[in-house]
């Protein structure tokens, strides 16, 4: 709750600031002052610590996981925001309404962590929508982040609505806009299930409306384009915490769901997991421009996301809090030093090594973690996503299948550190990379390298 | 404790390395930790007890941080120890780009192959199959040949490959196991049934095939020997190519006993295929890194299809063997790397008449040369010997085909050795001058370990009889 609170308030007082203060930085300051607020809020909501006493009529559900994840998102959007506000400064002159639509993104992103209703989810994804079309517009004299923004916009609107029909399909069914009510009836009298035609394809629906927002094929077509269009400091944002935030409310909506689909259920998210696989990491060989390399790594991250789903297991719900740790802290820190490169391509990168040795170093580490290379966070992560679906049992083949995308997915992350480390080539920065900076990434390395050795910390910090 | 030594000795130092800018500084700075690590091997080989460690990791996974040193642990540790120094020496004059960070890379690997060697751990053990591999990758890609890129792109990827599929192995093991643990103890209790055995077996078997390499899964290893830094590569061909081999007796063979008796005869019918394969190929080469590449792929088959017969001389021949090969093909690399500095070639048909102008240099190279073909009184002649024995219980046929590799072995390692060392000197050999001391110590050292190994095998047999018997009583 404290979170839901507190960010809507920050969000305001984000505004306000705008026109209290001309000065940039002393905006970010404020921002991350805010964050910290936040942070602190939603612990403290942990403990049973509430700034108000509301009764939301159990239309939120206030669970460790999703408080937990509120911790983790308002974490690395703390450390995103170190890292890049420099960056964010410079996009255009309404820095603080930028930082009022981060908060107001983080709203969203704890209504979708909580929803125990179908109408909360509604809100949740519309309230961490809106926020989003107008940061990917933000560089308004860009035609790029205009088309990114009209595209996103228009595509999100579309697949809102599917959601709708698919919530109101759900409703004329049970009656209820509660999460899984016919499971619970069946479970108690202990008949076999009987389902409508009505409640399926409203699933159906809504199962498609969450695969766009988590960018999942066949319905990933914007995730490219709008990644590419808007400024790459809000690109960082959008691939990371929102979409995490996006696979939360996934795996919440259909953890309780999926008795209901039966058996073909699986099969229809095995072959949404091999498509985003297959276009995810074939696709991303092929690019010339590393942030559109990592648009479609993300759509690839996506597929390896979804095994959360497919393994339906505590070990998946566990896997898919630390999937998020690692894929976000990763993604945060190989956006921050793309953003200070001049030249976005492959050979921008080349002897990177040579002139900022501190910045190759880190980013070698997120790419190594983003492949899942032993050692970093991101093997653990992909470790219990296979794991979840390897105890789940039965679909070995699966787990093969991702296997295989795996090792094709080191191919185009490989490509970078090569570019870094064994290419000549004068890689042209963005001004003087400051030292404040370079110690924020090694943090941000460390990090990765810690949980990577000792996954148990954050998983602890869950159960704790 | 001497276990995790031999860890942390590398793993600290190497990360010591990366920050000393002088050059010699940090040649004789890993210098003096391989040698430690060496003194410590060695505490560990003479100890009457086997030495282990246990110490809590990831309690919520089954894991612990545990490590064991059986008597095949121990050797191939001390394989890793004795060759390190040894490949200091030799290269010591080497002039490498960033020095530092040369040698750091190196030391990692060193620690991520003694983990190997040592762990009891599946998890641990995957964790260091690939903390070994993940330096190897940087030193080939930023000190080697001109096509290092694309080369050790494809090794890496092909290695990771069959990482990957083991671990989708490991994890079905471990879900199997009656108390969710890594623990090889846990592993080796596991009942799976036949149709399950079988199938994760090759899970495994692939990525072990890949890495020692067994054919059809060795093309990514010539073209990496030939173009890594030849100090890596003696890494790679003499001691982590033990790793795969390592890895069947330790993991494959005692938790599929049934899918391993079964999958016996394809496995060795690829062996001996790639052994007249790879020994074929290498009469045609005309580059020295590149022979010596083929030829290692003969004798790893000889080693792989040994161990899946099943039977006691077999297994002491491979234990034997896998020390063996270390010694010999680390000694041909570094003559390769004497004549690719001195020379500027490594082609045949540019060198000749050798012996004239550095006679220790040849006389050194015709006994490691001696030791490949595997003469009687060289160490590899026991090892082989034994293995042949083995296969020939095991099935006369396979032995007779396998046999033809010795024969082919001889025809291009004397076919080497007479183009390089003797006829009329050429234009790249006529200024050519004897070896410098330090290399001259290195094949000295090796020379002796050749003959004495040859002469005296029995401690090598003592020492790994542990492990031998404890495969067989699997079965």
């Amino acid at each position: 709750m404290n979170a839901i609170i507190l960010s809507a308030l920050l969000g305001v007082v984000m505004m306000f600031s705008g026109i209290v203060t001309k000065n940039r930085t002393a905006i970010t300051y404020i921002a991350i002052a805010g964050l910290i607020v936040l942070l602190l809020g939603n612990v403290l909501n942990t403990y049973g610590v509430f700034v108000l006493h509301i009764d939301t009529h159990s239309m939120l559900n206030f669970e460790k996981f999703g408080l937990f994840f509120n911790s983790i998102a308002i974490a690395a959007t703390l450390i995103y925001v170190v890292l890049s506000g420099r960056d964010i400064e410079k996009v255009g002159v309404n820095v603080a309404e930028y930082y009022a639509l981060i908060f107001f993104v983080l709203c969203g992103v704890s209504i979708l962590s909580s929803f125990s209703g179908l109408l909360m989810l509604f809100l949740g994804i519309e309230i961490m929508s809106i926020p989003l079309y107008i940061l990917t517009g933000a560089d308004k004299r860009n035609l790029k982040s205009n088309e990114a923004s009209l595209k996103y916009f228009l595509m999100g609107a579309f697949s809102t609505g599917i959601m709708l029909m698919g919530i109101a399909l759900i409703y004329g069914a049970t009656g209820s806009f509660g999460l899984g009510g016919t499971v619970r009836i069946t479970a108690a009298t202990g008949l076999p299930m009987h389902t409508s035609f009505l409640e399926v394809a409203g699933l159906l629906l809504l199962f498609v409306s969450m695969c766009f927002k988590v960018s999942a094929a066949p319905f990933h077509f914007w995730t490219p384009d709008v990644y590419d269009g808007a400024p790459s400091v809000f690109t960082s944002f959008m691939a990371t915490i929102v979409k995490a935030a996006g696979f939360i409310a996934f795996v919440r909506l259909f953890d309780a769901h999926t008795e209901v689909l039966g058996p073909t259920w699986k099969l229809l998210l095995a072959f949404v997991i091999i498509a985003t696989l297959l276009i995810g990491n074939v696709t991303a060989v092929f690019q010339q421009s590393i942030k559109r390399m990592l648009a479609y790594s993300s759509i690839a991250q996506a597929g390896f996301m979804l095994f959360a789903l497919y393994g339906g297991n505590d070990l998946a719900k566990e896997g898919i809090l630390l999937y998020t740790v690692a894929y976000s802290l990763a993604t945060i820190g190989i956006f921050a030093v793309l953003i200070k490169m001049k030249d976005y391509t492959f050979d921008g990168f080349n002897g990177l090594a040579q002139k900022e040795p501190v910045l190759a170093f880190t980013s070698t580490i997120c790419l190594l973690s983003l492949a899942g290379i032993p050692l970093t966070a991101g093997f653990f992560a992909k470790y219990y996503m296979l794991a979840s679906v390897v105890d789940a049992g039965g679909s070995l083949w699966l787990v093969i299948v991702a296997v295989f995308f795996a090792a094709i997915s080191v191919y185009y992350y490989f490509r970078v550190i090569q570019a870094m480390y064994f290419k000549e080539g004068e890689a042209a920065t963005n001004g003087v990379i400051s030292q404040g900076f370079k110690t924020g990434l090694l943090i941000v390395a460390g990090l990765i390298l810690l949980f990577g050795v000792f996954p148990s910390l954050v998983l602890n910090a869950f159960y704790f | 404790m001497t276990p995790v030594l031999l860890i942390l000795i590398p793993l600290l130092t190497g990360l010591v390395t990366f920050f000393i800018k002088e050059p010699k500084a940090a040649k004789n700075w890993a210098l003096l930790s391989a040698v430690i690590t060496l003194a410590v091997a060695l505490t560990a080989i003479f100890s009457k007890e086997q030495p282990g460690f246990d110490a809590t990791w990831l309690p919520d996974l089954g894991s612990r941080f545990t490590l064991l040193a059986d008597g095949m642990g121990r050797m191939l540790c001390l394989l890793t120890a004795v060759s390190f120094p040894l490949i200091f020496v030799a290269v010591y004059k080497n002039d490498y780009k960033h020095t530092g960070s040369f040698y750091a890379l190196m030391l990692l690997s060193q620690a991520g192959l003694m983990g190997v060697f040592l762990a009891a751990d599946a998890l641990v053990f995957y964790f260091f199959w690939e903390l070994a591999l993940i330096p190897v990758y940087f030193l080939c890609s930023l000190w080697g040949g001109e096509k290092r890129i694309a080369v050790t792109f494809k090794f890496f990827i092909y290695t990771f490959i069959g990482s990957l599929l083991m671990l989708v192995g490991i994890l079905f093991v471990y879900f199997h196991t009656k108390d969710h643990s890594f623990a090889l103890q846990s592993f080796y209790q596991v009942v799976l049934s036949a149709k399950q055995e079988s199938f994760i077996f090759w899970l495994f078997f692939i990525a072990f095939a890949i890495k020692m390499p067994i054919f059809p899964f060795h093309t990514w290893q010539p073209d990496t020997y030939e173009q890594s830094p030849t100090a890596t590569t003696m890494v790679m061909s003499g001691i982590m190519v033990k790793m795969g081999i390592f890895a069947v007796i330790r993991w494959l063979l005692p938790i599929f006993p049934h899918a391993s008796a079964e999958c016996a005869n394809v496995i060795i019918i690829l062996s001996v295929t790639g052994m007249i394969y790879a020994s074929l190929i290498a009469i045609r080469q005309d580059d020295i890194k590149r022979l010596v590449a083929y030829s290692s792929i003969a004798h790893i088959g000889l080693m792989c299809a040994a161990m899946f017969t099943h039977n006691k001389t077999g297994l002491e021949g491979v234990m034997i063997q896998m020390f063996n090969h270390g010694v010999n093909v680390i000694g041909l690399w570094i003559v390769a790397d004497v004549i690719e500095q001195k020379l500027g070639t490594r082609k045949f048909s540019e060198l000749g008449g050798l012996a004239q102008k550095a006679p220790v240099l040849a006389i050194l190279l015709v006994v490691m040369c001696l030791a490949n073909i595997a003469l009687p009184l060289t160490n590899s002649f026991v090892g082989e010997f034994l293995m042949f024995n083995g296969l020939f219980q095991y099935n006369i046929w396979m032995a007779v085909a396998a046999g033809i590799s010795i024969i082919l072995a001889a025809v291009y390692t004397l076919n080497m050795i007479q183009k390089i060392l003797y006829g009329n000197t050429v234009a790249a050999t006529e200024q050519a001058t004897e070896i410098s001391g330090n290399v001259q110590v290195v094949l000295v050292i090796l020379a002796v370990l050749v003959i004495v190994l040859g002469v005296y095998p029995q401690p090598m047999i003592d020492l790994t009889k542990d492990t031998v018997n404890a495969v067989l009583m699997n079965h």
